[in-house]
């Protein structure tokens, strides 16, 4: 469910402790792809790399900077997709992302939210060697 | 010391009464844009219940009047920064300004001539110039000290015979800095340059005498000093004029058509085709007479005061780094600041800037249009507070306050 806070509420508890303590951040020695992109009116960066076998991701790691929503994002969707069909993974949208968050947010917001679902999406794309044309 | 009747001023505003998250908003996001006094709104309505017909054209009353407001607007710009009128040309905002000497001008440089801006430009004064890189034209950049100022003998250093431009800010909308632009002209002038100021920082705060200035080109915009989106100014000197070819091209600068071509109207309208934005410049010219009414010095002089508070009050919070000078004459009330403690960001920006929303206030956060200043800084952004002529020290208190509780939401203390 997603609930509309202020931004306060917002940074608290979870957000702030993926912030602080990101889980699965670094980088993979093999990965078998990666993607990053970058949100050019904050600055957020965000790199995903994946390890894929038989279609089914069996880790994953994020590298970035950025605002704490970006990178707490990115760091939740690492663990959601770990153990994910790749292709299941590729058909994540906005609103699982606002529902893994729980935070109802600003359009403006929603794009740093979003950037870690991007790269995440190009790594599935790149993987099954389809073109991603979609604007998420 | 000059003093403003600050609350008188802000009452002349009605967006300022306005509640966000609910609380009276506290709008220091004044270097992207100002609010409108009621003024110029009412002078723009004015314009259109009365007199609104397409200008230089038609000889009914309604034309012939919307015709001279326009150009009695632009004779009120004029004389506000003291430059004659066939020199100020109406653009769409400062970027066309500065665009409209890249193509006008710019596009007869030659391979090997050189332009020099400046690190801590806005894109607005970098971007068209590495347009013309492509034609072999070199682009170099003046460094800033790490306060903050210009390094001046590295301008004294870089510039030569090949140098045909020199495009620097007045004031810098990160920093706040102000650059000495009258000794930057008379360098450029002393090597066969021109030389283009960005004023779209300074002449909203600041008694901006072009003439006094000496440079070639002074491009600034109205909505930052009180008046409308849509509506910026390129000043520039008669001779220069003269010399450069037509921006854009169609209907109002020209003088005749005929099928085997076209020739130019007279300054300033050879630069000005199409349909005007009159309503623009009307509005624009209601904000010059507000700011008169004010006085330029006291602006300044209010500037200065509540910079000198903003400074003191948020270097008094713990990791926070303020850029730019210390010195409140050196500068204007842009204080770009970050909350951060041995190069690592303890509040990014934008959570800061989603946290003082809820407080009422509106700051703006990220690279302010001035990425390589920022790599320069070496941070990948900032949160700026830009202040203008309504704001008080109150609302300076109110933002060190809401910054303290931003640091508490984020448990650093």
């Amino acid at each position: 469910m997603v609930i509309k806070l202020s931004s306060e509420e917002m940074y608290q508890d979870i957000i702030l402790e993926y912030y602080k303590n990101p889980v699965n951040f670094g980088h993979l020695s093999a990965p078998t792809v990666k993607a990053e992109d970058s949100n050019p009116l904050c600055g957020d960066e965000i790199e995903i790399e994946l390890l894929v076998e038989h279609n089914k991701i069996v880790d994953v790691k994020f590298y970035g900077k950025g605002c704490a929503i970006s990178q707490a994002s990115a760091s939740m969707l690492t663990e959601k997709i770990k153990g994910m069909d790749i292709e299941e993974a590729a058909k994540l949208d906005r609103k699982d992302i606002l529902e893994m968050l729980g935070i109802e947010m600003s359009p403006v917001r929603s794009k740093c939210a979003l950037l870690s679902l991007k790269v995440m999406k190009l790594c599935a794309y790149q993987y099954m060697g389809k073109k991603m044309d979609e604007n998420i | 010391m000059i003093l403003m009747d600050v609350e008188k001023i802000k009452n002349d505003f009605p967006i300022l009464k306005r509640k966000i998250s609910g609380k009276q908003v506290v709008y220091l996001d004044n270097g992207a844009t100002s609010q409108k006094p009621v003024h110029v709104i009412e002078a723009m309505k004015r314009y259109y219940e009365n007199h609104n017909a397409n200008i230089h054209r038609s000889v009914h009353a309604l034309a012939e009047e919307a015709t001279k407001i326009y150009e009695s607007a632009r004779e009120n710009v004029a004389n506000f920064i003291n430059a004659e009128k066939e020199e100020v040309i109406f653009t769409k905002n400062a970027t066309e300004a500065i665009n409209l000497v890249m193509y006008s001008w710019g596009l007869q440089l030659n391979k090997g001539d050189e332009i020099i801006t400046t690190i801590m430009d806005h894109h607005s004064n970098i971007v068209p110039w590495q347009f013309l890189e492509k034609k072999g034209v070199k682009v170099s950049f003046i460094d800033i000290t790490d306060d903050g100022m210009l390094k001046m003998d590295e301008l004294g250093g870089k510039i030569s015979s090949k140098t045909k431009l020199v495009a620097v800010t007045q004031a810098s909308n990160v920093l706040g800095t102000i650059n000495n632009v009258k000794e930057i002209s008379k360098l450029a002038h002393d090597h066969g340059a021109l030389c283009l100021v960005d004023g779209a920082q300074s002449v909203p705060k600041m008694q901006v005498d072009f003439k006094k200035i000496n440079c070639d080109f002074l491009a600034f915009t109205g909505h930052k000093m009180l008046g409308p989106m849509g509506i910026g100014i390129l000043a520039a000197k008669h001779e220069v004029l003269e010399k450069m070819n037509p921006f854009l091209y169609g209907g109002d600068m020209i003088k005749k058509v005929t099928v085997s071509g076209s020739t130019w109207n007279d300054l300033p309208w050879k630069f000005e085709a199409g349909t005007a934005n009159v309503e623009g410049a009307v509005g624009l010219s209601a904000a010059v007479d507000y700011l008169k009414k004010i006085g330029m010095d006291s602006v300044r002089s209010h500037d200065k005061q509540i910079t000198k508070y903003a400074l003191q009050k948020l270097s008094e919070i713990d990791d926070v780094a303020i850029y730019g000078p210390s010195d409140p004459e050196k500068r204007t009330g842009a204080v770009s600041f970050n909350i951060i403690k041995n190069n690592n960001m303890l509040i990014h920006p934008h959570d800061l800037a989603s946290l003082l929303n809820d407080k009422g206030i509106a700051i703006r956060s990220g690279n302010h249009c001035t990425q390589p200043l920022h790599d320069r800084l070496g941070v990948p952004s900032t949160s700026r507070a830009s202040f203008y002529i309504y704001n008080t020290k109150e609302e300076v208190d109110i933002l060190a306050e809401a910054i303290n509780h931003a640091k508490k939401v984020f448990k650093l203390e």
